[in-house]
């Protein structure tokens, strides 16, 4: 089993992401998708850093992919999709509607944004082209375990969530904007001032959600720690980490020690609180139980 | 067709007795009106599915008296508000409103979201059992006169103008108030 | 236009009939569709009997099978297709890829419909599902704005269906796990969204409080209306604001576009609310046939006058008009 970096869903500076994917480089990762997620109204702002973290990702010996938009709705951003499978690197599809572009036979990754719950989907996806599939971040495990198998026989590689604010939901309306009471069209890309997304608390002050533009995350990070022997045991390839705007090559390593078994997930768990003490952990979705728990607790009132 | 709305209330004409007569009589009635309702209707037990069980206090807020209901033993029982056992779950409003929903003239949901009903306790089975009910397509003077035939004639000749009297929906909509 | 409306139980598919419908759909009584709540849905025998009674009156049922099916029991999701098919409805509402792909080769004479949950936005979605599984008819998801549906009209060659009354989700339908992060049931896999066994309503000191797997969704003085606490349409705190971040307690009210999505090119208007009773059924569904015929006779549409029906009592026009966004 093998780390996986997940695109980046958040909106930061061309600076911030040039520093993050120079540094991730280096990390004990086996694979990196790259790409605008959430919004395409972010792209103009970044994309030129695109060719350079796939270089210096490339030279650091990382198996490089490009995300597809999480929702597609635009013709530019029609257009976007089908460009991208001009630039000779595998496409993960993150809105079924990429498929269209791409030709029977092409080989392309599946992204956890997509609905793989089945062994009739998996299959579908196989015989289409899918050559990696991250699964849905809240399939259980029981699901986890038939689909590993389908996907050994099938060839397919398989992913599971292992640590970041789990993708929640994907909207047409930008909540950001919302929150600073601006329409989509305006929105003066206020996303920016939150890294890592902005958090939306329950009256009585649970913590709860975080939304990033378009996008609404739980808060908590999810962390798979307790679950990756488990998971390898049943055949899963690789464990999938999303970018933070901060410890995340620490935290690479750690996972990276966990699954050479230099680290317990006690120990992985302990060295996260004690970087990010304001960081909440959840993993419930792994215990066949609410997403937000974590470790078997409900989060306190 | 009658207006339907919340603000109907039984005339005290008919409340003041109610406060100082036994319970118990009017228990047995409407056991006997349940019994025969839920032998008559045999889905409406199949759609409550795993929530028989369960007991529903009826808080029909402009009676003297609290409804208990125990659909697995077709027991419906009438206590004085305060004294009746715990149940699973409970559902309040005025008469017009459950005559409204019962009869189908008014949707539960619409009567719950401008607050003419209120729900407590176990939300599923409140569900389960308003849809049951909805599908049953229940007239109650048809029903009360079938458990207790000796209302039967008084039912028959007094619903209409009783319905026109006070607004309350007494009998089955099988038409629809006109929206636009 | 066709008017496709909903039935939750055998006496409201009789309701839409009788008040007028083109067309009902309905489900299973089990995780095959997406209104799995108590005391809900159809029988295999109801379902045909529910058949006889609407093809007898002129009228079309379709039966959504439109979450996705658990993995290792998918034999249940595909004997709801067969059983469809039997039972003789006009169309089946799929959502999941290995459905569709099961049901094009197993019940190729079955006709297809894609559900909203696959949340097709686009001409490139919409004509993958037509080319791979041959579906006829796709219900667009509610985050497009008029002028888009007209675009996607233009771009492909099947039918499309648009929400036109009711509940409302705010994100993109079929890609929603918020419900299952608060309380372990999946929309896409239980087919229910906030499901009313992880609702809980209390009153604390003056307030009333609606919580949803132990999470608050709204809190309301005591006396003042609890709205059922759908997770999308709560009342949060971010930073300095407090209120509804994602959408306000509202529901869908497109009645008055109905004319423009005509001119769209849309063939049918769908109708939310199978939860709903059977005097909401044919409330609306009256209603709405009069839109329609005033439509077809070259008349102005009547206003409808629907807010009480609605959640919140209040209505929007949703990503119809841009400015929701």
């Amino acid at each position: 089993m093998d780390l996986t970096v997940a695109p980046n869903p958040f909106f930061w500076s061309a600076d911030a992401v040039r520093s993050f994917y120079a540094t991730l480089s280096d990390a004990p990762v086996a694979r990196v998708v790259l790409g605008e997620l959430v919004c395409s109204k972010r792209l103009p702002f970044w994309q030129d850093e695109i060719p350079l973290a796939v270089d210096s990702l490339q030279a650091g010996g990382k198996q490089v992919a490009l995300t597809s938009l999480a929702l597609i709705t635009l013709r530019r951003e029609r257009k976007l999709t089908a460009d991208l499978l001009g630039l000779g690197l595998p496409v993960e599809v993150n809105d079924l509607s990429a498929l269209h572009h791409i030709p029977q036979g092409v080989p392309f990754w599946v992204g956890p944004l997509v609905n793989v719950y089945n062994e009739g989907t998996l299959r579908w996806l196989a015989r289409r082209g899918a050559t990696r599939i991250c699964l849905p971040p809240e399939l259980p495990m029981a699901s986890v375990a038939v689909l590993a198998e389908v996907a050994q026989a099938e060839g397919v590689a398989l992913e599971v969530w292992g640590h970041g604010r789990l993708p929640l939901a994907i909207s047409g309306r930008c909540y950001h904007a919302r929150l600073h009471e601006r329409a989509k069209d305006s929105c003066q890309f206020v996303c920016e001032q939150d890294p890592d997304g902005r958090d939306v608390d329950t009256l009585e002050g649970q913590r709860f959600l975080t939304v990033n533009g378009v996008q609404t995350l739980s808060q908590a990070y999810a962390c798979m720690a307790d679950h990756a022997v488990a998971l390898r045991d049943m055949g899963i390839s690789a464990l999938r980490l999303q970018p933070q705007s901060a410890g995340f090559d620490a935290l690479c390593a750690d996972y990276a020690h966990l699954l050479a078994g230099d680290l317990s997930a006690q120990a992985l768990v302990e060295n996260l609180g004690a970087a990010h003490p304001d960081m909440q952990f959840c993993d419930g979705f792994g215990r066949d139980s609410a997403g937000a728990t974590w470790r078997g607790h409900a989060v306190p009132v | 067709m009658p207006e339907a709305t919340g603000n109907v209330t039984i005339p005290q004409l008919l409340t003041t007795p109610m406060r100082i007569l036994p319970l118990w009589p009017v228990s047995m009635a409407l056991s006997q009106l349940a019994r025969n309702l839920l032998y008559a209707h045999p889905e409406i037990l199949h759609r409550i599915d795993k929530y028989q069980n369960h007991h529903f206090e009826l808080d029909i807020t402009d009676l003297p008296f609290v409804l208990r209901l125990d659909p697995a033993r077709a027991q419906l029982r009438a206590f004085r508000r305060g004294a009746a056992p715990a149940s699973d779950a409970r559902i309040a409003g005025s008469f017009a409103a459950f005559l409204a929903m019962l009869h189908g003239a008014e949707d539960g949901d619409t009567l719950y979201f401008s607050g003419a009903l209120q729900i407590e306790g176990d939300t599923s089975a409140v569900l389960a059992l308003r849809n049951a009910l909805d599908d049953a397509e229940l007239d109650l003077g048809a029903e009360i006169a079938n458990a207790l035939p000796f209302l039967a004639k008084p039912l028959r000749q007094s619903l209409a103008p009783l319905e026109r009297l006070t607004g309350l929906h007494l009998t089955r909509a099988d038409t629809t108030p006109e929206v636009y | 236009m066709e008017l496709v409306c909903p039935a939750g139980t055998p006496a409201a598919l009789r309701a839409a009939v009788d008040a007028g419908a083109h067309c009902i759909y309905c489900g299973f009584a089990d995780e095959t569709n997406a209104r799995n709540f108590p005391g809900l849905n159809f029988s295999r025998s109801e379902l045909a009997q529910a058949v006889g009674y609407a093809h007898a009156r002129g009228a079309k049922v379709l039966v959504a099978i439109n979450t996705f099916p658990t993995a290792g029991k998918e034999t249940l999701w595909h004997s709801a297709v067969a059983d469809a098919e039997t039972a003789g409805a006009d169309a089946v509402i799929l959502a999941d890829l290995g459905l569709l792909a099961h049901t094009a080769e197993r019940h190729p004479d079955l006709r297809r419909h894609l559900s909203v949950q696959a949340a097709a936005a686009n001409p490139d979605a919409i004509n993958f599902y037509a080319q791979a599984f041959d579906v006829r008819r796709v219900v667009l998801p509610r985050v497009l704005s008029v002028e888009e549906i007209a675009a996607i009209n233009r771009e492909i060659d099947v039918e499309t269906e648009v929400f036109v009354f009711g509940g409302l989700c705010v994100m993109a339908e079929g890609r929603c796990s918020l419900s299952s992060y608060a309380t372990g049931r999946s929309p896409n896999m239980n087919g229910v969204c906030s499901p009313p066994e992880h609702v809980d309503y209390a009153t604390e000191g003056t307030d009333s409080v609606a919580r949803l797997g132990g999470f608050t969704i709204h809190r309301t003085p005591k006396g003042g209306v609890a709205p059922y606490p759908t997770l999308c349409k709560g009342c949060f705190t971010s930073g300095d604001k407090t209120g509804h971040v994602f959408e306000d307690a509202v529901s869908l009210d497109a009645s008055k576009l109905v004319p423009k999505l005509a001119k769209a090119g849309v063939t049918a208007l769908k109708i939310e609310g199978r939860q709903r009773s059977r005097a909401y059924v044919a409330q609306i569904v009256r209603a709405f046939r009069a839109v329609t015929d005033a439509l077809e006779d070259g008349r102005d549409p009547p206003a409808l006058a629907l807010a009480r029906l609605s959640e919140g009592q209040a209505a929007t026009t949703g990503a119809y008009a841009k400015t929701w966004r």
